[in-house]
């Protein structure tokens, strides 16, 4: 397994918000954590890239235990994030906020390829590409977090929300490129989605979070035609 | 008319040795939200540093003006970006987590520690710093008496400046700089190290304090452990002044107090030199809080 959790905890003060969370994801694949708001998915993604304390369970990458390691360690190791709320620095422009993705790196040649990779991919960052973070619209900033993710050239990519605040006929587009990115770049991807229904339709493995812990796991096609589900998250009677 | 001439340029000249000053504090805020109140001190270390140097550099260099100048000046600028880096690891770096009260206290600590310490190591009365450029008069005349120093501090300051600006708005490190500044915990999921940010922020400032102790103390050629005191609180008035975090509004809040110091006191008197700031801090305080250029916790560096 390239990533595995065991019984994660991550608490806010007296809120717990993950209570033993264990999940698995293996290298290649498109996995998809999906539940309603509050379940826990942010914290876990949190969690898992060092930018929040756990207060109990471990997470290893590659065998590799990285549950208290400072966050840029684990960016180096491979793991990068499209966070919640997109966390795009306004002050910069978005060709910086691209090269703050690819911070680590130092082969100018593989950042300018990657570069012309994500224009191909969201070509309206290219018009964008010289204007401050803070003045591009909700969409472009989310390409511009996916775009900036990809920049690390991560081994596992973690997505949360990536179809949040995005205009309907976009989200189709958004979906398409993380199904691009896993066949193409060979990236692993841990897809955290309210859109159940879009993430179950391209995620290999799903897990179903509920306040803060793991209510069933399972291929994603069995987990999409599972009737609780569907009457649960994919609002079907 | 000749005589607002010359006080222009002299408070321009002082302004920009505020300017430098200023710059460290507002880096510094715009990467912690933090006052660094032991900058002044720094400054003054820097200046001692100067006064020891200079002896052993010149012959080295064969004593030549100019030469010995550059070299004094980098050895200070190193001497207190390490003193910088020190400070910050140890004495704020334990209480980052804490509240910023915690840290503001323990910086008026640090500051009273290296003004006492000083008074410890380099005696309490002051000392004569070397002329390390001859001052020559460029014009002196009965209406303007323009000496080469003001233009040396300007042109210096004004170097250092375009050489900051190119670091902050073109380098990796300057670009990690202002992505801290705006996000700790964006900046840290690009892979930056933010303990290495926070120390090159600090390097960077206490350099920046050292060069304008040498310019100071070459306009003021009489150094004492003390020294660092208004100097910095001026500065800081500056940072605030111009809009703290903000590099350009240190920068303005510089020159102005500069200016106004060198206005007042002469045309009004002299008496109100060291009054002038305070009373501009007060009335920023007032009625513009976020000062000049500030924009209330947006694109700040
Ligand atoms: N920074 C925080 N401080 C306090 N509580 C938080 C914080 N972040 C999340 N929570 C709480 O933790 C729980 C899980 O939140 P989150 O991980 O964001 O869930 P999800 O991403 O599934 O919506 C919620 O009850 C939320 O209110
Ligand atoms: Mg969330």
């Amino acid at each position: 397994m390239m990533l595995e959790i065991d019984n994660l905890e991550v608490a806010y003060g007296a809120v717990r918000a993950v209570k033993g969370i264990s999940l698995n994801v293996a290298q290649g694949k498109i996995v998809t954590m999906i539940g309603a708001n509050g379940a826990g998915k942010s914290s876990t993604l949190r969690a898992i890239s060092g930018i929040t304390r756990t207060s109990g369970g471990r997470i290893r990458f590659d065998g590799r235990d990285i549950t208290t390691m400072p966050a840029h360690k684990i960016v180096a190791l491979g793991i990068s994030q499209a966070p919640e709320g997109r966390m795009i620095f306004a002050n910069l422009t978005a060709r910086e906020n691209l090269a703050m993705g690819a911070y680590l790196r130092r082969d100018t040649e593989g950042i300018e390829k990657d570069m012309d990779y994500v224009f191909a991919m969201f070509p309206k960052l290219k018009d964008r590409i010289d204007q401050p973070g803070g003045k591009l619209s909700g969409g472009e900033q989310q390409m511009l977090a996916i775009a900036r993710a990809l920049l690390a050239r991560p081994r596992l990519l973690l997505l949360d929300e990536p179809s949040l605040g995005i205009a309907p006929i976009l989200v189709r587009t958004i979906f398409e490129k993380i199904v691009e990115i896993n066949r193409e770049l060979g990236t692993t991807i841990l897809l955290v989605e309210q859109n159940a229904r879009m993430a179950l339709s391209i995620a290999d493995y799903a897990y179903v979070l509920e306040t803060g812990e793991v209510r069933l796991h399972g291929n994603a096609a069995e987990i999409a035609s599972d009737d609780e589900i569907r009457k649960a998250y994919l609002g079907e009677r | 008319m000749s005589e607002l001439l010359q006080q222009i340029i002299n408070g321009i000249s002082m302004g920009s040795i505020y300017a430098l000053i200023a710059l460290g504090y507002t880096m510094v805020y715009g990467i912690l939200r933090f006052i660094n109140f032991a900058h002044g001190d720094v400054f003054m270390v820097g200046a001692f540093v100067g006064y020891f140097v200079a002896p052993i550099v010149a012959p080295v260099v064969g004593g030549s003006g100019l030469a010995a100048a550059v070299l004094v000046m980098m050895i200070s600028m190193l001497a207190c970006a390490l003193l910088g880096v020190t400070i910050e690891k140890l004495a704020y770096r334990p209480l980052r987590s804490r509240p910023k009260l915690t840290a503001l206290i323990t910086a008026i600590g640090v500051s009273l520690f290296l003004e006492y310490g000083g008074q410890l190591v380099f005696g309490p009365d002051p000392k004569p710093f070397p002329a390390l450029i001859p001052s020559t008069m460029i014009v002196n005349s009965k209406f303007l008496v323009l000496s080469s120093n003001s233009l040396v501090v300007i042109g210096t300051a004004l170097l250092l400046m375009v050489l900051l600006r190119h670091i902050i708005f073109r380098t990796r490190m300057g670009t990690a700089m202002r992505a801290v500044s705006y996000d700790h915990r964006a900046a840290s999921l690009m892979g930056i190290n933010i303990d290495s940010v926070i120390s090159f922020t600090f390097a960077l400032g206490s350099g920046l304090a050292a060069a304008a102790a040498i310019l100071y103390a070459s306009v003021y050629p009489s150094i004492n452990p003390l020294m660092g005191l208004f100097p910095g609180l001026k500065a800081f008035v500056a940072a605030v002044l111009g809009g703290i975090g903000n590099l350009y509004g240190a920068v303005i809040g510089g020159m102005i107090i500069g200016l106004l110091e060198t206005l007042v006191t002469g045309y009004i008197s002299p008496i109100y030199r060291d009054a002038i700031s305070f009373a501009v801090l007060i009335l920023i305080l007032l009625f513009r809080p976020a000062g000049i250029l500030g924009r209330h916790e947006t694109e700040k560096v």
